[in-house]
């Protein structure tokens, strides 16, 4: 077991090499070896009960048919509004839910098909950073043990007195000082509690990182300086990064592709620079006019597209398009017939009849 | 236009077990009828306890407003009985806030809590109430009102919820309303409707507005002025086009700087305002904002700078360098 987990790190070092050398050059075309992540047909459907007894049971259609790649040192985006289905499908990948159907291959392997201990020696290298900082951290816990403990259970650094180094060095990493381990998450900020949860992420060594609304929870000013952190830790190690958001301007900052979810399905879906200016989903137009600029005189001569209604149930989608009640260009065809994601450039694909 | 409010030197303070804290540190500003005033600030900055100050819903006793004067219409609210301050709250002040779900209560129908107001303080009738509980939804765009007045907030989406917290606020037709955070639990599409659905019953009900809110963003469409909070003051004043377009505050200056933005070409990195917000139990003597500051010179560690207008307008900032900041940043 040990030979074959020697080899399989071995390997893993060798891939994050390769990764830091074809950071910025993973501009050309989709390589299959490139492909870090393969996420197939995945649907998550939930079991509610609803009646006055909980009698009668109604599924939740949370994520519903959601294919997507990443490539090995890319950011892809991943934003929409609540109850789009984003952080499901970022919870389905790391298999703290189990999809209902569908495949999540990472470097190879369909994770939904390992066995316990199998998954756990891959989960390893999945990490995730949460939204809020503070209810991800045990507050019974220092840093330093916060930071330590991953390590010691899945033996990356079983020696106590490495692992200790190993925190102060991950802690000054994020941008801590090695004494920020004796101190307990309530007696840090909100920002420094981010440093804390990126640490322990990091200790893992992990290859990708899902980033689940990791900067909504902070304030403005210390927003830009975790974004920063964060771009300047996928060039050091070569990670790559699922971007989980729903803040526009802070994803076309962070990302290389970016794809739109809207009621559990991927309505968009290409690289960066396509879907903030040529956007062809109508969906996709209205969350990007909808953002508000912080510039009165801009504000004041903008057109703007404000969406009627709100996002259906998923309980009970619309037929047809899942967008078409609240779509402003919607026809019949909308109404009974369900888009596919259909090919309109290089890697852009956007699901609707008109686009 | 008259002042309708007006917050002179207000001091409100809260103990704490690690010590004093000065959430709001002698804070003057005022709002003109009808007019949008925006209040914007990072948590802590003491936006928040300014409006519960304002309707004296600070919890005592660890908190307490120490000193200053709020004049609403000619009259000090610090001085109104409790009495007299329910009659102010309400029906000349309404309120917004940031979580509907929370300030709504589950157990009581949507229609008991709006016609409640109107009962108390308008003195209606049941069935007036009703009737014009009716109209207050559709004044806010909620249809088929009969059948919603039956049905209770977990039955309304965030949305609708927040535009029946619109309607409550301004059931009594205030002169004010304080919106704590309208929009903040809200999608960013339904932001933008709950916004237009503010101005637009702002500028037809001639109430005036005062919007809390942390997103710079928000309030560059809405706001006629703009306060800047840091620590517990106001660190910079002025019309929102001013203050957008030429900030004179290191602090407003490095917000609008830190955000990405869509109108703008992207950068390679942002320009975060480095360090951590104040410590309110252990704010410097000077200026609040100095240990995270670009442009300190000795002078902000001794004295803290008191608000001053660079041109004669009525644009002030407290930075004792603000002429080297506007030089140095319109190149």
């Amino acid at each position: 077991m040990s030979a074959v987990r020697g080899a399989e790190d071995r390997h893993g070092s060798a891939a994050a090499a390769r990764a830091m050398e074809g950071v910025g050059g993973h501009v050309g075309a989709p390589h299959e070896m490139d492909t870090i992540l393969d996420v197939r047909d995945l649907v998550k459907h939930f079991h509610v009960t609803t009646g006055f007894f909980g009698s009668a049971t109604a599924i939740v259609r949370a994520v519903d048919g959601v294919s997507f790649s990443i490539r090995r040192g890319e950011t892809l985006g991943l934003v929409g509004e609540s109850g789009c289905g984003k952080t499901t499908t970022g919870r389905c990948i790391l298999q703290l839910e189990k999809p209902t159907s569908g495949q999540v291959i990472f470097e190879g392997q369909d994770l939904t098909k390992l066995d316990v201990a199998e998954l756990r020696r891959v989960r390893r290298k999945i990490q995730v950073i949460f939204q809020d900082p503070y209810s991800s951290l045990n507050p019974r816990m220092t840093v330093g043990q916060i930071v330590a403990e991953p390590m010691a259970v899945h033996g990356i650094v079983p020696e106590a007195r490495r692992r200790h180094d190993r925190v102060r060095e991950l802690l000054s990493r994020v941008g801590l000082l090695p004494q920020h381990a004796n101190r307990y998450p309530h007696e840090l900020s909100g920002g420094q509690r981010q440093r804390v949860g990126i640490a322990r992420a990091l200790a893992m060594e992990p290859s990708l990182i899902v980033c689940d609304e990791p900067v909504s929870a902070l304030d403005v000013s210390i927003q830009a300086q975790i974004i920063n952190l964060l771009e300047d830790l996928q060039s050091e190690f070569g990670l790559t990064y699922l971007f989980v958001a729903h803040d526009l301007a802070v994803v076309r900052h962070i990302s290389d592709r970016v794809a739109v979810m809207y009621l559990g399905k991927i309505v968009e879906i290409a690289d960066r620079q396509t879907v903030y200016e040529d956007p062809r989903h109508p969906y996709t137009r209205a969350l990007l006019s909808a953002v508000p600029i912080p510039d009165p005189v801009l504000e004041e001569s903008r057109e703007r597209v404000v969406l009627r209604g709100e996002v259906p149930s998923p309980l009970n989608p619309p037929s047809g398009c899942v967008f078409h009640p609240r779509c402003p260009i919607a026809v019949d065809r909308c109404r009974g017939e369900v888009p596919p994601l259909r090919t309109l450039g290089p890697a852009h694909e956007a699901a609707c009849h008109l686009a | 236009m008259g002042v309708l409010l007006s917050v002179e030197n207000l001091v409100t303070q809260f103990s704490t077990s690690s010590g004093l804290v000065r959430a709001v540190d002698g804070v003057s500003w005022d709002v003109l009828e009808g007019e949008t005033v925006a209040l914007v600030g990072e948590s802590g900055c003491g936006k928040s306890v300014s409006a519960l100050s304002i309707m004296r819903l600070v919890s005592e006793p660890a908190g307490r407003i120490v000193s200053g004067r709020i004049m609403f219409k000619g009259r000090d609210l610090l001085a109104l009985s409790a009495e007299e301050m329910r009659h102010v709250r309400g029906r000349e002040i309404g309120m917004i806030f940031q979580e509907p779900m929370t300030s709504l209560n589950p157990v009581l129908t949507i229609g008991r809590q709006l016609t409640e107001g109107l009962e108390i303080h308008l003195g209606m009738t049941p069935s007036a109430a009703r009737a014009r509980a009716t109209e207050l939804l559709s004044l806010v765009g909620i249809t088929d009102g009969e059948r919603r007045l039956r049905q209770y907030p977990h039955q309304f989406s965030g949305g609708m919820r927040q535009r029946m917290m619109i309607a409550m606020a301004v059931a009594c037709n205030p002169s004010l309303v304080l919106a704590d955070e309208p929009t903040t639990a809200l999608d960013v599409t339904i932001q933008a409707q709950i916004l237009e659905l503010m101005q637009d019953l702002s500028r037809r009900l001639g109430v005036a507005m005062l919007i809390i809110t942390h997103n710079l963003g928000v309030v560059a469409r809405y706001a006629d002025r703009v306060n800047v909070m840091y620590a517990g003051h106001i660190i910079e004043r002025g019309t929102a086009r001013e203050i957008y377009a030429n900030p004179q505050h290191p602090y407003t200056y490095g917000l609008l700087r830190s955000v990405p933005r869509l109108d703008e070409p992207r950068r390679e990195r942002l320009a975060p305002i480095e360090g951590q917000p104040p410590d309110l139990t252990r704010l410097p003597r000077g200026c609040a904002f100095m240990p995270r500051c670009r442009w300190r010179v000795d002078r902000c560690e001794a004295e803290a700078p008191g608000l001053r207008a660079l041109n004669g307008t009525d644009h002030v900032t407290a930075c004792w360098e603000a002429e080297r900041l506007v030089k140095e940043t319109r190149g």
